[in-house]
């Protein structure tokens, strides 16, 4: 399918191409640990220096994400989060902020649930830029890539070290936004890669597609960030971010005054990291 | 729904009944997905496979399973004439190892030197960990803290067998959580490690290939029944967790359009109190670990937690092919509460002398009250999937006997 539209991900990662940096990426689970502490780092993310927002949908059975996510997925869910809401978060977001794009990323049945023609209309309407599904592989592309580019959504691929030279050009077929990168085979916030195999992993890629590529899993310093945003045009950094969180939890699993300007502090720093990196 | 020609067809080459099935796989294991599934194709146009799978099945496990006239609780019932598949008589104890000893020969052509299996009952977990043993090769078996607790004697066996058992604390602590984190060891080992997937459910091709090693059930049944009563039986009965004791026993009758076949699901406490594991009943269709099916959710699409009595039942979803066969009729699906499975339990076990598996007793539960329904010609086959020494323990609980005290 060709995708003739554009969205806030192609304007930004023009401009990080012109600014000559990569980008930082963050990804916090919506509603984590409540819905109003969660808005408000939402809010402050692009100040703090993210470049994209990759916006969790909590899911009670995250299959490929290690405990950090797992937990912080539970603690959105035990807050009433559901898929309504966390397009009512994006919907808040965007009063404020109509340039930095937002991706949703999760796993399919709660958008199969609600309907997938139906979602793509509403997260459209409320502002989302595209979408990662991380059970969706190219296999299924017609359950919600196909429906998410006609209705002017990018659905971004995940590629992984066991994505062979055979595969990825199935794998990038319909990909647009950005293509991420999966630099280990794991579980969310586990082991992380060496720069040189990230380097080597980007350059195979390269070969198969124009698009951007963003590189996440176990990335959590904002030297890392760095490093991995000298070789790749992003660097998504999730469960590090949610550590922060869970930090910043008391006893009963409420926020602690001043968690959100921690977690911001944090974005900042690997937002500070990212902005070292040359092109 | 139309109906179909045939209904051995299944899956299409998506990976499909119908709607259900499919690979709904994050991209770190598709690679391995598709390799397992040309394998898989390759084993099964070999005679060799088939050659060493049948030696095993003979001499390992002991098929085939006899095909055993209950004459008492014929009596009892009143009806049609029962006769029980005693998968409860394979090695092991249950239908669990047909299906592992085919995987682990497949793993061993793959070259893949670590197992990873999910269990509930245990009966999946000691299988597994019994052909590892077998084979020397390492296994990695999760299960459930509620499962670990309520299948002790399963958890022993498997320690024996020199299997690791991994115990799942997250979420409902039972079959569902532990399908998870068999899925987390995958994706992080996938290089050197097979996923031997226990039912006949997860990602294309395991719903077929599960299906296909279960189907020796089934296959016997129509040779012993033909010897017995010198025709095909009328009536079938089986009880679904994931549902491949059941469709190992179906599968080979589905295009004989007079056989009337049921699956009995759980339905714990009452499908009326929300506490139970009846995906077809009670549930809508939905997507988890790898496969649309069945599934019991919420409003948002979040997964709930199943509640049965039986460990190896207590699933919130269904195996695609079992969700297909639904929506197209050909098979009936009811539920079974707790209370009427215990009560199948003592009946057989009183009776026959045979204690069933709290899994098989909800087979039984329905075949109490149908058979009396039925004319005295009428051949019905119950499928006894494994044997209840692993549930007694629970029953024990149930009936307030304190085990080792009161007795």
């Amino acid at each position: 399918m060709t995708v003739n539209f554009e969205t806030r991900l192609d304007r930004r990662f023009a401009k990080l191409k012109a600014e000559g940096r990569g980008g930082l990426v963050t990804f916090l689970t919506a509603g984590d640990p409540d819905p109003v502490t969660a808005l408000k780092i939402l809010k402050g993310l692009p100040a703090a220096g993210a470049d994209v927002i990759e916006l969790g949908m909590p899911f009670s059975d995250p299959m490929a994400d290690g405990p950090a996510i797992q937990a912080s997925s539970l603690r959105a869910l035990n807050a009433g989060m559901t898929l309504v809401k966390t397009l009512d978060q994006v919907r808040e977001f965007r009063k404020d902020d109509d340039e930095t794009p937002i991706v949703l990323m999760g796993y399919y049945n709660p958008v199969y649930h609600y309907g997938v023609d139906k979602f793509v209309k509403d997260a459209k309407a409320a502002g989302v830029d595209g979408l990662i599904v991380v059970d969706l592989p190219p296999e299924e592309e017609a359950e919600l890539c196909l429906p998410a580019l006609a209705g002017e959504i990018n659905f971004i691929f995940l590629t992984t070290p066991t994505t062979d030279d055979k595969r990825l050009p199935t794998v990038v077929k319909n990909a647009s936004g950005f293509v991420y990168y999966v630099s280990v085979t794991g579980v969310t916030g586990a082991a992380s890669a060496q720069v040189t195999d990230v380097e080597s992993a980007v350059a195979r890629i390269r070969k198969y597609t124009d698009l951007p590529i963003a590189v996440g899993f176990g990335i959590n310093t904002p030297q890392a960030a760095k490093n991995v945003a000298d070789v790749a045009d992003a660097a998504v950094v999730g469960s590090a971010l949610i550590k922060v969180i869970l930090e910043n939890l008391d006893k009963n699993g409420k926020a602690k005054d001043g968690l959100v300007d921690k977690v911001l502090r944090f974005a900042q720093q690997l937002g500070d990291g990212v902005r070292q990196s040359k092109k | 729904m139309s109906k179909p020609n045939t209904y051995r067809e299944g899956p299409d080459q998506n990976g499909r009944f119908g709607i259900f099935g499919g690979q709904f796989v994050a991209e770190t294991l598709m690679p391995l997905v598709h390799d397992v599934a040309e394998a898989y194709e390759a084993a099964k146009n070999d005679p060799e496979f088939a050659r060493e799978k049948d030696y095993y099945l003979a001499q390992y496990v002991g098929r085939p399973s006899p095909l055993y006239f209950a004459e008492r609780l014929t009596e009892e019932f009143g009806g049609a004439k029962v006769y029980l598949k005693r998968e409860d008589l394979n090695h092991t104890g249950a239908h669990k190892i047909n299906n592992t000893i085919g995987q682990i020969l497949l793993a061993r052509r793959m070259g893949k030197t670590r197992i990873i299996a999910e269990t509930g009952a245990g009966q999946h977990g000691v299988a597994t960990a019994t052909v590892c043993a077998l084979f020397n090769i390492p296994c990695t078996i999760y299960m459930g803290t509620k499962d670990i607790e309520r299948q002790a004697p399963n958890v022993f066996r498997m320690k024996m067998l020199g299997a690791e058992v991994k115990p799942v604390t997250v979420g409902s602590c039972s079959l569902k959580d532990a399908m998870n984190e068999a899925i987390r060891d995958w994706v992080t080992n996938v290089h050197d490690t097979y996923f031997l997937i226990g039912t006949a459910a997860g990602m294309h091709p395991f719903p077929m290939m599960v299906r296909d090693f279960q189907c020796v059930i089934g296959d016997e049944v129509r040779v012993q029944c033909m010897e017995a009563e010198g025709r095909l039986p009328d009536t079938l009965v089986a009880c679904i967790g994931g549902g491949s004791n059941a469709i190992g026993l179906f599968h080979p009758f589905l295009d004989e359009p007079d056989i009337r076949i049921i699956g009995t699901e759980a339905a714990g406490r009452g499908i009326e109190t929300g506490k139970h594991a009846a995906s077809l009943n009670a549930g809508s269709p939905g997507v988890l670990h790898g496969n649309r099916m069945y599934l019991l959710q919420d409003d948002d699409g979040q997964v709930l937690e199943a509640d049965s009595i039986s460990a190896g039942l207590d699933y919130p979803g269904i195996g695609p092919e079992h969700c297909w066969l639904h929506d197209t009729g050909r098979v009936e699906y009811v539920p079974i509460t707790d209370d009427e499975a215990l009560e199948a339990f003592q009946l057989m076990t009183r009776l026959e002398g045979i204690i069933p598996a709290l899994e098989s007793s909800h087979a039984l539960a329905y075949v109490k009250k149908l058979a009396p329904e039925l004319p005295k010609d009428n051949i019905l086959v119950m499928n006894l999937s494994g044997r209840g020494d692993k549930d007694l323990n629970t029953v024990a609980a149930h009936m307030g006997v304190e085990m080792g005290v009161s007795l």
